[in-house]
């Protein structure tokens, strides 16, 4: 490559908020009914019904809006954009084209170089169209309207980014809001979360931007770092090559690592924007904007200073358990029954972690409550049971957020506090290994471990391993 | 006693007082419409079974003091663009040829709440699109004064079933005078409220800003009972208002107590006859008859004079303009995925799409999606759409201008009386330029009221229309009232063809 590029991204990403009900009717918005179950004359399009605006969808809007500080439209209006698909059952989609719910906003991400702020152009709300499920048996294809008429919100950057890393610390930091803000889960993989990538190429230090593509499908960090790169480099290609862009949407295929051209800009349709009749306009007081700026939430930045001073714990743990809004709440809330911080990050960084890994689960997900936490904590503090012990019932209360009392109590786990039957364990260990005390006691101190271990062995683990540590060293002594 | 011949609110008394039963007055209503549908064809369905069942459960609540209201026990008919639970709703078109709804329309449950007896859906121009009733799917409806005309439209078979007394009143809508002309046409009475007095929901939407559900009735004592059994804030519909909420210092007049309107009283009161209105256009004995109509409200002791409104000639193009476009997008959920008419023979979506539609609509509705998705394509919603949107604000300004000096106003319902049938429809410009005296109330969101006020030398009615400002439904009632008292009643059809 004899030249230098450099690639212009902007996002629209769209988020599912977590409202109980859908945006205009009163429909629950919950995941797995039986098709078609979740609906009613509104969100079926059903001739005559009318659409009638759920507010909490608007205060949701309204607090992510004022997070990524954007100015607040005081009176805003709904508006039709009409195209025909068979998901969408009015075959218009309400949304906000004229004036949207929030303008002129910003984040700030952190970048290699430093600080940066990503503008956001605007924020509006939408309804969610039904799912297409095609049968191929039949050649047939059905839809499922569960999920019309679910808020969303369509969050639209400028064109600010220049590298995958600042997309992926882009929304990071909007999931980290919303989901402080409680508006929604922010879920990739499940679709509570999803962005199209505005994608541009020019050669480095040119002012004007180079045509753009814009990419879907995009349902995880991966598939979006990846996809970044590869058109990033399709486009850079085409220039080198002396052939140009062509303004289209493609479509990412992750399995084949590669994007497909869906339609071209002379394929764009025209949706014949104009304000909904059904709906009025909304009237957005000083005062209602107050009321949600009051309630906004202490976010991570605020709280990974605050846990630094009230909990004096390392940098490092605060960084993992303030990464999600879930965990901390945990954090905190062990922490004010059982005050060992330290020995609460410790289960949340270490244990939880790996076990949300293991099984593919978001922190979000954790089941398990903040009185059980403590209690397996208090009774390990207590030498009730001894730390594998622990690990072993923290395995099931993640599970089932079993209480560790009653399991251990029902199990039998409890440590062995019998000092004779430990005397007894411990003497039966060293006359079966009389060749490696014979090491230890010629200076070999560290088979002293196989013992312990051949002693916590005998005792079915249920010792506190320390007292057999001096124990044993008492008798080779 | 002809039952037939009763006011809804006559039959309502007279079964309260065990004089007439609710079965008696359904099987006369029925036997009305044996006797006369094949020549008039008001209806589109007739459900008789439902109806002769509804009659026997109304009768059962009334025996036991639990339905009380003026309308229990009263057969109705409503216009097919309502949606009615488990009864066919067509709007007049193909398209919902097969379409059972799953919910009533607000509008129709308050009137079942009050025992009204629903016979049946009237016929209509296909989704309300056409002033005559002849874009119907369904076949046309003929006037029940002469056969050879149009009752009017786009709510004729209402229209035409109150005429015929093939119903004790009807439901209708009014987008752009679909109530008010029909009613001038047939020699009734029909009014269209405030918009956002009575519900929208589950009406089968035409031109949103601009439709309302009204009464359309014997007389002014019928719309005033009905109106007060509709209207009410629903929360189902954004656009409906909660009058109650409002506080006005209007001495009462913006209540919701209809029918306490109903005195014979108009003296003092400020009646305005816009200039503009009584242009060439005007048939000369349209243009006597509510000119007639005016020196009797002066007899009555009110104050009438001429003034100018403005914008008049405006309002026809911005009114196509505005409901077009809103028709557009409403009647893109009829694509024969979820409900009603689907093509037999298709490749795949998009020819299925294709297809639906163009065998589902008729060319009336045709040419509105078409004219309505063209001011809205980009490039040209600027020009068109919006500017309609600044001259519907301009005539809302004539009118509030007018409002400060004037009570009420004046004016024709429609230029000549019925058309004969088949007159209209071959020159679709000028049926819409015959819309100019009711869609500017339309416009405005203002209420109208129509009321009839003499015969053409042929035997057909002419209607005066009286248009209130906003809320004034009460100072239009008893002004429609005190008239009709001092016009004297107004014939049925057949009185008038026995008199002959």
């Amino acid at each position: 490559m004899s030249r230098q590029y450099e690639t212009v991204i902007g996002l629209e990403v769209h988020v599912e908020l977590a409202t109980k009900t859908k945006i205009f009717c009163g429909c629950s918005t919950s995941f797995g009914g039986a098709p078609n179950t979740h609906t009613c004359p509104v969100c079926t399009g059903m001739p005559g019904s009318l659409p009638v605006l759920n507010r909490q969808v608007v205060e949701y809007a309204m607090a992510v809006g004022i997070a990524a500080n954007c100015e607040i439209t005081r009176c805003l209006k709904f508006d039709r954009k009409n195209y025909f698909y068979p998901d969408n059952p009015q075959n218009y989609q309400i949304s906000q084209l004229y004036l949207p719910i929030c303008r002129n906003g910003y984040v700030e991400i952190e970048t290699p170089e430093g600080i940066k702020q990503v503008r956001i152009h605007e924020i509006h709300m939408e309804e969610d169209a039904g799912k297409l499920v095609h049968d191929d048996w039949s050649d047939t294809s059905l839809v499922d309207y569960n999920r019309s008429g679910v808020p969303l919100i369509e969050i639209v950057s400028e064109p600010d980014m220049r590298s995958a890393q600042e997309v992926i610390a882009y929304l990071e930091k909007l999931r980290l809001l919303i989901q402080y803000l409680g508006a929604s889960d922010c879920k990739l993989q499940e679709g509570s979360m999803r962005a199209d990538v505005n994608l541009s190429v020019r050669e480095a230090g040119a002012e004007a931007y180079g045509t753009r593509t814009e990419m879907k499908n995009l349902n995880s960090f991966r598939a979006i770092t990846r996809a970044i790169e590869g058109e990033s480099a399709r486009q850079i290609e085409l220039l080198e090559s002396g052939r140009s862009v062509v303004q289209e949407t493609r479509k990412w295929d992750d399995g084949k690592e590669m994007s497909y051209a869906m339609r071209s800009k002379e394929d764009a349709q025209d949706y014949r924007y104009f304000p909904d009749p059904d709906l009025v306009p909304v009237i957005i007081s000083e005062a209602w904007i107050e009321k949600v700026r009051a309630s906004q939430p202490e976010f991570r930045t605020e709280k990974m200073e605050r846990y630094k001073k009230e909990y004096g714990i390392p940098d490092y743990d605060i960084g993992i358990l303030t990464q999600s809004k879930h965990m901390a709440d945990l954090f905190e809330e062990t922490v004010a029954i059982c005050p060992l911080p330290k020995k609460v990050s410790n289960w949340l960084m270490v244990e939880t972690m790996r076990l949300l890994k293991e099984k593919n689960m978001d922190a979000q997900d954790i089941r398990y409550s903040a009185g059980n936490l403590a209690k397996l904590i208090q009774m390990v503090e207590d030498k009730e049971i001894n730390g594998t012990i622990a690990k072993e019932v923290f395995e099931v209360m993640f599970e089932q957020d079993t209480d560790p009392e009653i399991y251990v109590e029902e199990h039998g786990l409890k440590t062995v506090t019998d000092e004779n039957a430990l005397n007894r364990a411990v003497e039966d260990v060293i006359a079966a290994n009389p060749q490696t005390v014979e090491e230890y006691r010629n200076g070999k101190e560290k088979v002293l471990g196989f013992l312990v271990g051949q002693t916590m062995k005998v005792m079915k683990g249920q010792a506190d391993p320390a007292l057999v540590n001096r124990l044993l060293k008492e008798k080779l002594s | 006693m002809d039952i037939w011949k009763l006011s809804a609110v006559e039959l309502g008394k007279k079964i309260k007082e065990k004089e007439v039963t609710v079965s008696e007055a359904l099987e006369a209503a029925l036997l009305q419409i044996e006797e006369k549908e094949a020549d008039y064809n008001c209806y589109i369905t007739v459900d008789r079974a439902a109806a002769r069942e509804r009659a026997q459960k109304v009768q059962k609540r009334i025996d036991s003091g639990e339905l009380t209201s003026a309308l229990a026990g009263v057969p109705v008919a409503v216009k097919d663009n309502m949606c009615t639970q488990g009864l066919l709703t067509t709007c007049g078109s193909k398209m919902l040829e097969n379409f059972v709804p799953t919910y009533s329309a607000e509008a129709v449950n308050r009137l079942e709440a009050a025992g009204a007896v629903i016979i049946g859906k009237t016929n209509m121009d296909e989704f309300a699109m056409g002033s005559t009733t002849e874009t119907s799917a369904y076949g046309a409806t003929k006037n029940p004064w002469k056969k050879e005309h149009v009752p009017g439209g786009s709510s004729g078979g209402s229209a035409a079933a109150v005429a015929a007394g093939e119903c004790f009143f009807a439901l209708g809508s009014d987008t752009g005078g679909s109530i008010r002309q029909p009613a001038s046409f047939c020699g009734i009475v029909g009014m269209k409220p405030t918009y956002g007095t009575v519900s929208r929901y589950g009406l089968i939407a035409y031109g949103s800003s601009l439709d309302q559900i009204g009464p359309m009735s014997r007389d002014v004592t019928d719309c005033a009972v009905i109106l007060e059994t509709i209207a009410g804030c629903d929360k189902k519909d954004s656009t409906s208002i909660d009058r109650k909420a409002l506080s006005m210092n209007d001495s009462g007049w913006t209540g919701m107590d209809f029918s306490a309107a109903l005195r014979e009283d108009v003296r003092g009161m400020r009646i305005g006859i816009p200039r503009d209105y009584f242009t060439d256009g005007l048939d000369d004995e349209v243009k006597a008859s509510v000119l007639g109509a005016a020196k009797t409200f002066e007899e009555c002791g009110a104050r009438v004079e001429e003034f100018d409104l403005s914008f008049v000639d405006y309002a026809v193009p911005a009114y196509y303009t505005i409901a077009a476009a809103e028709a557009s997008s409403n009647l893109e959920r009829f694509d024969g995925v979820k409900y009603g008419y689907r093509t037999a023979g298709y490749e795949d979506l998009h020819s299925m799409y294709r297809k639906t539609r163009s065998e589902g609509f008729g060319t009336e509705v045709k040419r509105r999606i078409m004219l309505g998705s063209f001011v809205l394509s980009s490039g040209y919603y600027d020009a068109y759409y919006l500017k309609a949107l600044r001259v519907k604000a301009l005539i809302k300004k004539a009118f509030d201008r007018a409002f400060e000096t004037y009570d009420l106003i004046l004016a024709p319902t429609a230029p000549t009386a019925a058309p004969r049938l088949g007159s209209s429809l071959s020159d679709p410009i000028q049926m819409y330029l015959s819309d100019v005296y009711t869609i500017s109330v339309n416009l405005a969101g203002l209420p109208g009221i129509t009321v009839p006020c003499g015969m053409t030398q042929a035997g057909l009615p002419v209607g005066v229309q009286l248009i209130g400002n906003c809320f004034m439904e009460k100072k239009l009632i008893q002004a429609a009232y005190t008239y009709e008292r001092a016009a004297g009643k107004f014939p049925v059809p057949s009185e008038r063809r026995g008199a002959k």
